[in-house]
């Protein structure tokens, strides 16, 4: 087994304990290259399907791009698709600074629709490697009534044994991506040949390295117009991933703030 | 070669080596609390030119808003809660590569209040980097950390002996905190490969060789790492393939799963434990888009799987799949080491759930024979363990477990015990002293019929004047067994019972001759026992058996066998009181250790829970101990 299939078969093993475990549970899509490889893990994982809803919480703000690219996918894919919509900017807090201001919105959407379908579990494709907080989740992440991560006190998690025993009212985190780094989703994303947003490729000597909401979401220097040429771009980099987003930035504890209240 | 140049040449050699085909190792750095776990991550990141752009700057400016010394350890503490305390809370992780492979770096607390996230972080781990402070040598965790590792099955671990700045590069003192720590490293049986003078703050031994300790000729921190080997998976061992879930997809019926050891192929036979069925395999499942991707016809450790059967026999998750000559041991008590992070003590008598492999069950602690003192290994009793203690417990559940010796095979040789709704603890298995089950509950023939009996029980109990039954005698060596039954039968026989004993010596010449004392053996010696004994109650007989059978499960399958007719008579003493006995000199020869898992002495006794009859003879004369025994038959095998 090379690397690749080594990360593989963890994500499968994560999202079958989960799907065993766990009533009630969904995915979310937020049509980044991190998610769409997620989808495709679920459907090695379950042979070809991805039995259970794949949600997409909209800011009704991402680039027009990713709407293309989610509404034909869902169709192909033949996903069980949901879409809910955020709530307006001026129902949240307005102490906020801006970026964060539009996060928390995503936030709140989000726990709007984990209580309108009864969600008890949620598939997010976040990775260690791409932020400080990140780093330190667990795969299996327990929440509180509010939605909120208690990260002074995560449950242990060892030899794959994940916790999946929770008083009722916990909403449940869980990460099938968490081991990956951003350059294994791209040699992934080329091996299985996985559809790509064309964002994430130069034009004008500028490419989108990730993708958020088209306000706070700004475009880094790059040349690299092939999945090949990207992979040899963050060989050498020294610049980090989420640069482009600005609300990891506003303060030195803005995104860890951002996810103790449920952020993803 | 200056910094930048040194960075650019790294780069070079990792664009002509793909990152697809580059080896991960993931490396975990422990220690006691401020010794400079995060500190050491902190300069091999800047000494491997691995930092971000801005990343130096920002830590920087961190630390001057909070008026402390530039610190690296802001590095990966990433909570505000740990940069303010100035300590590491949970674990997290940071990559980075040398010329010869990729790395994932995982930090983990030395606080010994956060030992779950040191666990957390220590158990994904294919080698670890343990951290001494030179100015203040091997400390509780330093010992703890390393007891742990070995108990998690790291076997790959270095030493670096940090702030040798703090002692003037001192080679003496060095020398002396390796010795010590060496010594306590091999007394649990780990071997560590290198141990490294350093100072993490001065940068010296870390990436480069600076000249502050010529008399250390060994290599830096990151040589080191390059030395050691990923995790290889365990394709060359006996297959262990634990049911995962079973899906009915597009009119299949998958089982689907990960391979934890060893390898299978279309057309194997194989067989699910504990429930024994077996099964051949029609075909390896799976989904890809790939063109050109062909069907997978084995499948090895590591693979996440599908399978389907030639036959449709049902099973669940939780079956441990194995091939049929390699089968893993079945049993429903064992021996474990564990660790215990639960916020209640683990308690003699209470219930848990197992966690093993993909299987749950119910579980209790049936005693807790020592708690393990990590610094000295020195064992102390105790009726619980505290949170984040190490004990050898024994554990006993409801049904028939697969499971493996974890030196055999770590994967399914090792468990997660559940209080309530969190793991609290985790351990690994030992047999020592308990035998595999499987041969016992393991029926080879198949396509039998019990033929019917022309004549009743009843029938014939009214022949005999009495009912027929077991009375199963249990108890220490010495206890007074075989008196009692010798005495009791004399009793009943001139009462007009037709009664007779099985007596352990007298078995094993005849019935038994064949088995020898191996822990396998005793219980299959006991088995037969528990049969013939249900023969003669079905023939109308009273059988008494005197056999010590000090295990729960072997007296319980003796009662399957005989059903109603089973009384379970305990004969007890205490070890002290046997052991002045001693009509046979055995506890003699057992104390001076000619005889090995001797019951009572050094292999465990597990007194009945709910004998019918207890016979106290410790306390009671034989004269009053068989009055009482004859009171009970007379009583109980009435017509």
């Amino acid at each position: 087994m090379d690397r690749l299939d080594q990360l593989e078969s963890q994500s499968i093993f994560i999202f079958r304990e989960a799907f065993n475990r766990i009533e009630n549970i969904a995915m979310l899509w937020s049509l980044g290259k991190d998610s769409n490889v997620m989808i495709w893990l679920a459907r090695k994982a379950f042979f070809g399907h991805v039995p259970f809803p794949v949600m997409h919480v909209d800011t009704e703000k991402k680039f027009p791009e990713m709407y293309e690219f989610r509404d034909r996918y869902a169709a192909e894919w033949n996903l069980n698709f949901i879409r809910e919509l955020c709530p307006p900017l001026d129902t949240i807090d307005d102490t906020l600074p801006p970026a964060a201001r539009s996060a928390a919105r995503k936030t709140e959407g989000l726990k709007l629709a984990i209580k309108k379908h009864g969600f008890n579990a949620l598939f997010a494709g976040i990775r260690r490697d791409e932020e400080a907080t990140r780093a330190k989740e667990r795969v299996f992440s327990p929440r509180g009534l509010t939605g909120q991560w208690d990260f002074k006190d995560q449950p242990p998690e060892f030899w794959d044994q994940f916790k999946t025993d929770f008083p009722p009212g916990t909403h449940i985190r869980i990460h099938p991506l968490l081991h990956w780094t951003e350059i294994d989703i791209w040699l992934y994303t080329q091996r299985e040949q996985i559809p790509t947003i064309p964002l994430y490729f130069a034009k004008d000597g500028k490419r989108y390295r990730s993708l958020g909401d088209k306000d706070i979401t700004s475009p880094v220097a790059s040349t690299a117009t092939t999945i090949e040429e990207i992979i040899e771009e963050l060989q050498t980099t020294r610049v980090s991933e989420r640069s482009g987003r600005a609300m990891d930035h506003e303060s030195e504890d803005a995104f860890e703030r951002l996810r103790a209240d449920g952020y993803l | 070669m200056s910094e930048a140049s040194e960075a650019k040449v790294r780069l070079a050699a990792v664009n002509t080596n793909p990152a697809s085909y580059r080896d991960l190792l993931r490396i975990v750095i422990v220690g006691h609390v401020d010794h400079g776990k995060s500190t050491l991550v902190g300069r091999m990141f800047h000494d491997t030119g691995s930092l971000p752009d801005g990343k130096y700057e920002s830590i920087k400016a961190m630390c001057e808003r909070r008026g402390v010394p530039f610190e690296w350890a802001f590095l990966m503490d990433a909570l505000q809660a740990e940069r303010d305390q100035g300590i590491t809370i949970d674990t997290s992780q940071i990559w980075f590569k040398t010329d010869a492979r990729d790395y994932t770096i995982i930090d983990a607390p030395g606080h010994k209040e956060f030992l779950k996230n040191m666990i957390t972080g220590a158990a994904q781990s294919d080698a670890a980097l343990l951290i001494i402070d030179a100015a203040e040598g091997v400390r509780e965790q330093s010992r703890r950390h390393g007891y742990l590792l070995h108990l998690l099955g790291i076997r790959q671990v270095a030493v670096a002996v940090n702030k040798m700045d703090l002692i003037n590069y001192e080679k003496d003192q060095f020398d002396l905190i390796e010795q010590e720590y060496r010594d306590y490293l091999t007394s649990i049986g780990v071997t560590p490969t290198f141990v490294i003078p350093v100072s993490a703050r001065q940068g010296d031994n870390i990436v480069n060789q600076t000249g502050a300790m010529p008399w250390y000729k060994g290599p830096t921190v990151v040589k080191a790492l390059d030395s050691f080997m990923p995790s290889a998976s365990p394709v060359d061992r006996p297959l262990r393939f634990p049911v995962q879930d079973v899906y009915k997809f597009d009119h299949r019926r998958i089982i689907a799963g990960r391979v934890e050891e060893g390898r299978f192929s279309i057309g194997d036979e194989l067989v699910f434990s504990p429930s024994n069925k077996t099964a051949r395999v029609k075909s390896i499942e799976y989904w890809s888009t790939v063109p050109g991707k062909k069907a997978p016809t084995e499948a090895v450790a590591g693979e996440s799987v599908g399978i389907t059967l030639d036959e449709q026999i049902f099973v669940e998750r939780g079956e441990l799949i194995s091939h049929v000559d390699h089968p893993p041991i079945e049993t429903d008590v064992f021996r474990a080491r564990i660790f215990w992070l639960g916020h209640e003590p683990l308690v003699k008598g209470k219930s848990y759930r197992i966690k093993l492999g993909t299987l749950e069950a119910p579980v209790t602690v049936q005693s807790i024979e020592s708690i393990v003192d990590t610094s000295d290994l020195s064992n102390s009793s105790s009726h619980q363990v505290e949170r984040n203690q190490v004990a050898e417990i024994v554990i006993r559940a409801r049904r028939m477990l697969a499971l493996d010796e974890f030196t055999k095979a770590p994967k399914s040789g090792r468990f997660v015990l559940i209080d309530k709704y969190d793991i609290a603890g985790g351990g690994i298995i030992s047999m020592e002293g308990y035998a595999d089950q499987r041969d016992l509950i393991t029926s080879r023939s198949t396509n039998i019929t019990r033929v019917e009996h022309g004549i009743t029980n009843e029938a014939r109990a009214f022949r005999n004047g009495h009912k027929g039954g077991v009375l199963w005698f249990t108890g220490l060596s010495g206890a007074g067994k075989s008196t009692l039954a010798v005495a009791l039968e004399k009793k009943l026989f001139e009462k007009g019972y037709n009664v007779f004993v099985l007596d352990g010596d007298n078995v094993r010449h005849g019935l038994n001759a064949n088995l020898s004392f191996s822990p396998e053996d005793r219980a299959e010696n006991i088995r037969r026992v528990g049969e013939v004994s249900a023969l003669f109650a079905r023939a109308g007989m009273i059988a008494i058996t005197s056999f010590i059978s000090p295990y729960r499960s072997d007296r319980d399958r003796a009662r399957a066998a005989a059903e109603a007719d089973f009384h379970e008579i305990y004969v007890k003493a205490d070890v002290a009181t046997c052991e002045a006995r001693d009509p046979k000199g055995l506890y003699k020869k057992a104390r001076a250790g000619e005889i090995k898992d001797f019951t009572g002495i050094s292999a465990p006794y597990e007194e009945p829970e709910n004998a019918e009859l207890t016979v106290d003879t410790a306390s009671t004369p034989i004269e009053e101990a068989v009055e009482k025994l004859v009171n009970y038959v007379e009583m109980k095998f009435k017509v």
